[in-house]
């Protein structure tokens, strides 16, 4: 269809998204966060880990604690689809990347409203 | 979408051994892909023995003897033989290099030499580089100012000069660019290593007034962000340059405009 286009048009193609910057510099922002939330959250997971139902509920009902789980799962979902979109868009394109990227963004969009629910229920059912 | 295996009809075949040089003790043996469009056949790669002892100890010099000494088929792009025209570019013993300055000694074993990865070839170790310069044409590699002319030449101080350094001295041969695993996935999109390069070095001009314009054309998810900090264009450069530093220093410019 476009056998005669020129190889500059094609380096051209629609032109610059004129974006990119934010995400780049979202996925930094949101490294240095869970840099310093995977420690304490890894920490009072740690403690929470085979313990009894009252136990989890005694650790999670702590503010800091429950902040901190509630942030490192939030954080990490958003990193994931920060990530995820990077990965599907350097090895699946056309339109079947387009479906990977939206079933990721609602996937994990899930995985992160669950992990909340659960962790507030924990947190507030103490 | 990403191709793991290559098409059937270039799947790489066990060429033709060429006979060794008669009374020859000091042998070398070169591996050598090829490929010719016109017979229709798959690629093939073919055993060379060189004799050392009447051959420069370049890996071109050795490319260059057995095209004058054993089999004048074999087809390769070569001019300058020192390392500034760029035309010898192609991959040895799993690396690209400049075969000009990349000598026999620096490979253990038999030197094998295919063309430079991931692109489409014209002819044996010929790779055709139309897409490569058409990005490199894209960038505007060119002074752009909106201040008349002066009189005389544009100045620019010693400090201000040095700050090209590192980044004029490309040689556009394009190992970097054709190392990059970003840039085999996604080269119709993402501009490479060497384009990239090339765009620092004007946006680094302090003579040049059209850096917001310039950054305004790469700022692009694909343009510029498909580079993934996987460093084989700093590893491979035959000049040495660091073109991962440099596209570096675009993503810092383009965080410096917004933050």
């Amino acid at each position: 269809m476009h056998e005669h286009r020129t190889e500059r048009a094609r380096v051209s193609g629609l032109g610059s998204a004129r974006s990119g910057t934010g995400h780049f510099w979202e996925q930094r922002i949101s490294a240095i966060a869970l840099a310093f939330l995977a420690p304490f959250f890894v920490y009072s997971f740690a403690h929470a880990l085979g313990s009894d139902y009252a136990t989890v509920r005694a650790i999670y009902s702590q503010p800091f604690n429950a902040i901190v789980a509630l942030g490192f799962v939030l954080v990490a979902c958003l990193h994931l689809v920060q990530g995820l979109a990077v990965i599907i868009e350097d090895y699946v394109h056309g339109r079947a990347g387009i479906v990977w990227l939206i079933a990721m963004r609602l996937l994990v969009g899930f995985v992160a409203l669950t992990g909340a629910f659960a962790i507030l229920k924990i947190a507030f059912s103490a | 979408m990403v191709e793991l295996a290559l098409p059937k009809n270039s799947r790489i075949r066990v060429g033709k051994t060429w006979p060794r040089p008669e009374g020859a003790t000091n042998l070398r043996k070169f591996q050598i892909y090829r490929w010719v469009p016109e017979d229709g056949e798959n690629p093939r790669v073919d055993t060379y023995f060189v004799d050392l002892d009447k051959c420069g100890p370049m890996v071109l010099d050795a490319l260059i003897w057995i095209k004058t000494n054993i089999d004048p088929t074999l087809a390769f792009r070569r001019s300058c033989r020192e390392g500034i025209c760029g035309s010898c570019a192609m991959n040895i013993d799993g690396q690209n290099h400049l075969a000009c300055i990349y000598g026999m000694d620096e490979v253990k074993g038999d030197i094998r030499i295919y063309p430079l990865p991931h692109t489409q070839v014209v002819r044996d170790l010929v790779p055709d580089l139309t897409h490569f310069y058409a990005q490199h044409a894209s960038i505007r590699p060119w002074l752009e100012t909106r201040t008349p002319a002066p009189e005389k030449e544009w100045l620019q101080s010693p400090e201000d000069r040095a700050r090209l350094d590192g980044l004029y001295e490309c040689v556009m041969c394009a190992s970097c660019s054709t190392s990059c695993p970003s840039y085999w996935w996604n080269s119709d999109r993402y501009l490479g290593p060497a384009a990239l390069l090339a765009a620092e070095r004007w946006l680094e001009d302090s003579r040049d007034e059209a850096t917001g314009e310039r950054l305004d054309d790469l700022e692009d998810p694909f343009r510029l962000y498909r580079c993934h900090t996987i460093m084989n264009c700093t590893q491979t450069c035959p000049k040495g340059l660091n073109p991962a530093k440099a596209i570096a220093e675009i993503k810092k410019k383009m965080v410096a405009r917004m933050v």
